[in-house]
């Protein structure tokens, strides 16, 4: 399938930038309170435990200081967000239910089509709430549960309440204490055992609000020999003043199952994206992060894989952008809790414009976890001399039989690639942009096809006008 | 740019009085060269005689200043266009050293580079065309999914130009020491492949060391380039006085010819 270079010339205001004038079912105030806590807890109709979880962890959000060891947070301003908005009173399980003007946001963005193509199931988030949701009844009748966060606290309370904060307690961190504080919306999976889904099911996020907060949470469990492979992609209309994007997800990939979660993150350039993702695989079990960044403000985001039992294995392959004013400071975490554990990071990035990407990377192997191996490759692109990356590696070792392996490259795009390029007739753009596609291959490759082509088409879009 | 005086339009190289300096030090001083159109033309030289020089002033390598002088192409100085706009024009170069592209596969590059070059054309059609080159050349059907001369031998590295060179089909060609590196069975399936591709809307100029590729590449005229000039030009049988004398003696020549 050809990348549709007729297409390359859009930008991101005119794709996803636009807003659409939404009614909403239940206007919420702005900034956050027990109050409001509770109120989101009752409209949603949730058990006490669930409404106790979320004024505990806005205690804990409370007390806790903003982190200052990474990206510069100090934009946000917590009490002129919106921290519930719910923009239609019923879900839809077919398209014609979905409201007119959120149904055109989805159509405009090619959600429906994608479906249709080549998607097992869809799930379609608009502020806080799941306003369309989809499963092929196959998948159904096989026992996969594939439904939005809220709706699996009403229907699958027993499952839900065995796995929910397992993974990532309220306490773990500021914007994970946030989220369990006023979560709304996000994917629940439960695969069950040995069941393989073979093409990936979907979820799609979209903030139309400014100054909206969007605080899905998604959970996924995979029982014994399943296999899933999730994707969700996010945009953001473009408006003057911030929006904050803070995400729960927390995995558990039993044994001999394998869970692949993909993003592409394509927020709008005033977004701060603070996700904390989790996952812990079993005795033989394979997590796998994909994990691409390329829009929002600020990005943190460090997706960690607990190796919890001999056999398991981890891998994350990222890929960050930054653009001028863009700060993405992603990276992985993997921590060895288990002997015989295996973990493999691949981060690429790529600066242009005074853009900055920072890898933040932590492999942890705990003292009884000896016949450990990691390995850990940071590659980072630099478009032009304003731009900057920097590599943050942090390693705690306790056992002594490990294989530990770090490697990081900067580059610039260098000049004979470039005149090598425009001499077979392309421009210094499509050059430039060729080279950076290039350069993220070994990740993109990894993506289903629809997806490789759109990332290949991001990366052309974010380096229209990079070239002189 | 039109200039009056050579404004013809046609596919026919006029290097006038070219002088280049890199990094402030003058290799070209003042280069006088014309290739008619569909001609082969091979410009031989010592080591750091400019002959490389040239071949990347003429594609518009941005490391390369020129001081004076002028290149007419098709009614247009083409020293003044970037190096795309050079490549839409029909002109060709084959890198002695090709860089690598990593990631980027060779069919990718190619379609795009086609495109951009001739124009879209269907990617069956496409298909069909590069594969036939590549047989051809003796390349196997995966070359087209390799990153570009990512780990390439020399021998593939430069079949992959010749390949470039066939799919875009330029109207001048020129081919930097295609010829170095190569084993003699090499070499020949890359004469072999410039040969066929020889015709009567291109012309080549054929820059090597020695004379033995034009034992399978036979010029129409031969150029001696020496500390930056022309110093003599002719048939065939300068290149065979070269292998003969070798560059000490027929420069030698050249002074005491008067210059």
């Amino acid at each position: 399938m050809a990348v549709d270079t007729l297409q390359i010339n859009e930008n991101y205001t005119e794709k996803y930038g636009f807003h659409d004038e939404a009614a909403y079912a239940q206007q919420a105030r702005r900034g956050l309170s027990p109050e409001v806590v509770r109120e989101i807890s009752e409209r949603k109709g949730e058990p006490s435990w669930m409404t106790d979880f979320r004024l505990k962890a806005l205690e804990y959000f409370l007390a806790r200081p903003m982190p200052t060891w990474g990206a510069d947070l100090s934009g946000i301003d917590f009490d002129n967000i919106y921290y519930y908005l719910k923009p239609a009173e019923k879900k839809a399980r077919s398209w014609e239910d979905v409201p007119e003007a959120i149904k055109q946001t989805f159509d405009r963005l090619g959600i429906p089509e994608a479906e249709r193509k080549f998607l097992a199931g869809v799930s379609a988030q608009y502020e806080s709430e799941v306003v369309y949701h989809s499963i092929r009844k196959d998948l159904e009748a096989k026992g996969v549960i594939f439904c939005d966060t809220d709706t699996a606290l009403r229907e699958h309370e027993d499952i839900f309440k065995q796995y929910w904060a397992t993974v990532i307690p309220a306490n773990d961190n500021k914007f994970a204490a946030l989220n369990s504080a006023v979560w709304s919306g996000g994917s629940f999976i439960w695969v069950p055992p040995g069941v393989h889904v073979e093409i990936p099911l979907q979820a799609y996020f979209r903030i139309n609000v400014e100054n909206m907060g969007q605080f899905e949470r998604t959970l996924i469990i995979c029982e014994p020999g399943s296999y899933v492979h999730y994707v969700e992609g996010c945009t953001a209309p473009t408006y003057r003043s911030d929006s904050l994007h803070s995400a729960v997800v927390e995995i558990i990939v039993k044994e001999g199952a394998r869970c692949r979660y993909t993003t592409i993150q394509n927020w709008s350039n005033n977004v701060y994206n603070l996700v904390t993702k989790r996952a812990q695989a079993f005795r033989d079990a394979t997590m796998e992060w994909v994990d691409c960044n390329l829009g929002s403000k600020v990005t943190m985001k460090y997706p960690a894989i607990y190796l919890m039992e001999p056999g398991a294995k981890g891998e994350t392959l990222s890929v960050a952008f930054a653009g001028a004013g863009q700060h993405q400071d992603a990276g992985a975490k993997m921590v060895h809790v288990a002997p015989h554990t295996t973990s493999h990071i691949v981060s690429k990035s790529i600066s242009k414009a005074g853009g900055r990407t920072s890898y933040r990377g932590h492999v942890a192997v705990y003292k009884q976890a000896n016949d450990v191996s990691s390995s850990v490759n940071c590659d980072a692109l630099l478009i032009d001399d304003a731009s900057r990356s920097d590599t943050y590696p942090y390693m705690d070792v306790e056992a002594e039989k490990v294989a530990i392996s770090h490697e990081a490259t900067v580059s610039k795009v260098g000049e004979e690639q470039l005149f090598y390029l425009q001499s077979r007739g392309l421009s210094a753009e499509e050059a430039t942009t060729m080279i950076v596609n290039g350069f993220i291959e070994p990740i993109v490759k990894e993506l289903p096809m629809e997806y490789a082509v759109e990332m290949n088409r991001l990366i052309a879009l974010e380096m229209e006008g990079s070239v002189g | 740019m039109l200039d009056t005086k050579t404004a013809t339009g046609e596919a026919t190289l006029i290097v006038d009085d070219l002088h280049v300096s890199v990094a402030g030090k003058e290799i070209l001083q003042g280069v006088d060269l014309e290739i008619p159109k569909g001609e082969v033309h091979a410009l031989l030289g010592p080591n750091g005689s400019g002959k490389s020089t040239l071949a990347y002033t003429l594609a518009g390598h941005p490391k390369y200043e020129v001081t004076q002088g002028r290149a007419i192409w098709k009614g247009q100085n083409l020293l003044e266009l970037s190096p795309d706009e050079r490549a839409k024009l029909g002109i060709f170069l084959a890198f002695q050293y090709p860089t690598a592209i990593p990631g980027v596969t060779v069919a990718n590059f190619l379609r795009l580079a086609v495109k951009n070059v001739l124009g879209d054309v269907p990617a069956v059609e496409f298909r069909r065309q590069m594969r036939s080159v590549m047989s051809d050349l003796k390349m196997d059907d995966t070359f087209a999914t390799r990153y570009l001369n990512e780990g390439f031998s020399g021998g593939e590295k430069k079949r992959a130009e010749i390949l470039q060179l066939a799919m875009l089909k330029p109207q001048l060609a020129i081919l930097d020491e295609t010829d170095s590196g190569l084993d003699i069975d090499a070499m020949r399936v890359v004469a072999d492949g410039i040969n066929k591709l020889k015709n009567p809307e291109m012309g080549v100029m054929i820059i090597t060391h020695y004379n033995r590729f034009l034992n399978y590449i036979r010029p129409d005229r031969v150029h001696i380039l020496h500390e930056g000039r022309i110093v003599r030009s002719g048939g065939q049988e300068l290149a065979e006085e070269l292998e003969r004398l070798g560059y000490d003696k027929l420069l030698k020549e050249v002074q005491a010819d008067g210059r």
